[in-house]
């Protein structure tokens, strides 16, 4: 008998250790043979700790389980989920990043490739360094970490840069609030992540990479650090990677709490140890990235969903999705929902599917007010955009944008100025301070929010103003995308900014 | 408390162990945290040497990243998410009754020196917000109570 428990940090901060704990102790004090398993999160949070026991060749799921749960779970006494793969939010998924999490021992390599792990890179060992990037290519697979640039090109330049070192940097800073995607698979499937910057390694000719992540992500620092040293010691990392004798090792490094240093010209410099400013395009990073040198800055599922690529074939990869937004893309459904958790879908869906269908409606099971996607940068949408497929070019149409699939949802109780409010606070807490506009500009924005609350309509043209001059004056997204969640806020509730004073009294 | 010349030997220690790397600033800076609580300012002259920065480049790295500190925190760090998704399911609220009920008021340490308090925008726990993390245990569908039995227990 097999036992799962997951480790995923969400199903440890509902209380899987303890369960863990509490399990390992029964077993022992029946006397029962099983074997706990530290597993990812399947990714319905609601349902964790998601206990599995798998017995006679099927695996049935428990949850959400307690520590009180399990002397009964044990006797039989708790009502199963019946297989995951048969839960309603499970089986509407299409799981090609995802597909091992939560399935595998994250730190079990033979598990791994027990589940097509490292067919993607010795394909690509195989191949030419042109071949593995038009594979990229021909997949459509476009950055996951917000700006959705395709990936292939990027490759591309790196690969025809002239330097004695070149790198891949994996951007694993996830600060956008609503998404967890990153620390999920680097938790539950951390040898996709590196499998899949072996890959970029090879096609760009880098033979080092760097995963830059936080320091609010420990448990994902520890799992990937082990697991590094894991892949290192079966040859999979080193100077000889899988016997090709081409060379790529890689190592983790730490943030040190800068929402801005997940920009990718900021992260550099944080790596380099520098302050995170951001620096100036040109020069593109893949020209002129780490310490100067060509550099690949890619994001986490980026990277991670090429394994699957390479293992199915580029063109497998391509027939999912709508229009240019190719394959599949994992939607973090967050906030006030009744079934949050990580959705792994083609491009294509609806919004408001996910948020009534999926996602359940509201926990509170009140009306739904508000959808803010894609971070603390995204717009929020009314449910009048519901109709919107989930996609770049979709989203861009509806003055929003997907960013790395966050999608947080708010109920009727929440106050659309204070949410706006709240993203200027956030930009002017965030800035790196080297723009004016977003510095200085946040800080006023938050005050002309300010009057708009007191009451004074004449503040709403100004709050227009500023956000034109944070968009076209802003060096990053930061100070340029604020106005998206303010501008959509007045938008699409301009009742809730105007005459404050009379509702109040 | 290590005497001078402890503390400096553990500096000169850890600025070595990390002497090799491309980029060694962060790793050593967060070394010392870790190993002192906090950057201390006996390790201001070794680290401009270790890495050839000036003194003002040194303090402008340390001013620009909210994890590093020039003094003690309390003896427990309670990070309070403060983010869009936490927000969604009354994170402000919780978060003011929580700072009530600590009698503190955010990056503030309580007079015993036990616990600091500060804010964080995600934890990566946003589909079961709000969130804290004390020290490095998180907490998911966090109310006041389960946040005040967690810190009474690492506390006693
Ligand atoms: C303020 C700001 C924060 C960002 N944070 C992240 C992040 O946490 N993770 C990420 O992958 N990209 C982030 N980005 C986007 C990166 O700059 C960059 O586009 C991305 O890492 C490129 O990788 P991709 O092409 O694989 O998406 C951020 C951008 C801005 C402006
Ligand atoms: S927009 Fe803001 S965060 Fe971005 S470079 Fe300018 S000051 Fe820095
Ligand atoms: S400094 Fe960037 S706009 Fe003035
Ligand atoms: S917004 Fe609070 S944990 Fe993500």
């Amino acid at each position: 008998m097999k036992i799962y428990v997951p480790l995923d940090s969400a199903a440890k901060a509902l209380g899987a250790d303890e369960v863990a704990d509490a399990i390992t102790q029964e077993i022992a004090a029946r006397g029962i043979d099983a074997e706990i398993v530290r597993n990812g999160t399947r990714g319905m949070i609601w349902l964790e700790p998601l206990v599995e026991i798998e017995q006679d060749g099927e695996r049935l799921a428990y949850g959400p389980i307690s520590e009180g749960d399990v002397a009964a779970l044990l006797d039989g006494k708790i009502e199963t989920l019946g297989k995951v793969e048969d839960i309603p939010f499970f089986a509407r998924q299409t799981r090609l990043t995802f597909a091992r999490c939560g399935i595998t021992d994250p730190l079990s390599l033979s598990d791994y490739e027990a589940h097509d792990g490292l067919k993607g890179l010795r394909r690509a060992i195989g191949m030419s360094q042109d071949a593995i990037i038009d594979e990229v290519k021909t997949s459509g697979l476009r950055g996951r970490g917000g700006a959705g640039f395709p990936t292939g090109i990027k490759w591309d330049t790196v690969r025809l840069a002239h330097a004695p070192q070149k790198y891949i940097v994996c951007n694993a800073d996830e600060g956008d609030s609503g998404t967890f995607a990153d620390r999920m698979i680097m938790e539950g499937d951390p040898f996709t992540l590196i499998e899949g910057m072996a890959i970029a390694g090879l096609g760009c000719g880098a033979t080092k990479g760097y995963i830059y992540t936080r320091s609010e992500y420990p448990d994902a620092v520890a799992i990937m650090r082990r697991a590094i040293e894991i892949a290192r010691d079966a040859g999979i990392l080193g100077d000889d990677v899988l016997g090709s004798g081409r060379a790529f090792d890689m190592e983790v490094r730490v943030g040190a709490g800068a929402y801005v240093c997940g920009e990718e010209t900021s992260l550099l410099n944080s790596l380099e140890g520098k302050r995170g400013t951001v620096r100036a395009k040109p020069p593109l990073p893949a020209l002129e990235g780490f310490l100067g040198r060509p550099t690949v800055v890619n994001n986490v599922i980026s990277l991670a969903t090429v394994p699957v690529i390479f293992a199915e074939g580029a063109e497998h990869y391509a027939n999912f999705g709508l229009g240019r937004s190719k394959g599949t893309m994992p939607i973090q459904i967050a906030g006030n929902v009744k079934f949050g958790g990580l959705f792994e879908t083609a491009f294509g869906m609806p919004l408001g599917e996910l948020v009534n269908d999926v996602a359940g409606g509201t926990a509170s099971g009140r009306p739904v007010k508000a959808v803010q996607v894609g971070g603390p940068l995204g717009a929020y949408l009314h449910p009048d955009q519901f109709e919107t497929p989930f996609g770049y070019e979709e989203f861009d149409g509806q003055k929003a944008l997907i960013g790395h699939a966050g999608i947080v949802v708010f109920d009727d109780s929440a106050d659309m100025l204070a949410m706006a409010r709240f993203a200027m606070e956030f930009c002017a807490v965030e800035s790196c301070g080297k723009c004016t506009p977003c510095r200085i500009g946040a800080v006023r924005g938050v005050e002309t929010l300010d009057r708009i609350k007191e009451g004074d309509a004449s503040a709403i043209p100004l709050l227009e103003d500023l956000c034109e001059v944070m968009v076209d004056g802003s060096l990053c997204a930061l100070g340029g995308f604020t106005p998206y969640p303010v501008l959509s806020a007045l938008r699409h509730f301009p009742e809730e900014f105007a005459a404050q004073k009379e509702a109040a009294e | 408390m290590p005497t001078h010349s402890e503390s400096d030997a553990a500096i000169a220690e850890i600025l070595s162990a990390h002497a090799h790397l491309e980029g060694p600033l962060l790793p050593m800076l967060h070394a010392l945290q870790e190993a002192f609580g906090f950057v201390p300012a006996e390790a201001h002259e070794p680290l401009c040497k270790a890495v050839k920065i000036t003194r003002a480049e040194l303090k402008g790295v340390l001013s620009f990243y909210h994890d590093f500190r020039d003094h003690p925190a309390g003896k427990h760090v309670l990070k309070i998410c403060r983010a869009e998704a936490c927000q969604s399911v009354g994170g402000t609220a919780f978060a003011e009754d929580l700072l009530a009920k600590l009698g503190l008021e955010w990056h503030g340490t309580s007079p015993d020196g036990k616990l600091t308090v500060e804010p964080v925008y995600c934890l990566g726990m946003c589909a079961c917000a709000p969130a804290v993390m004390l020290d490095e245990k998180l907490i998911g569908r966090a109310d006041t109570a389960r946040v005040e039995k967690a810190i009474a227990k690492v506390s006693a």
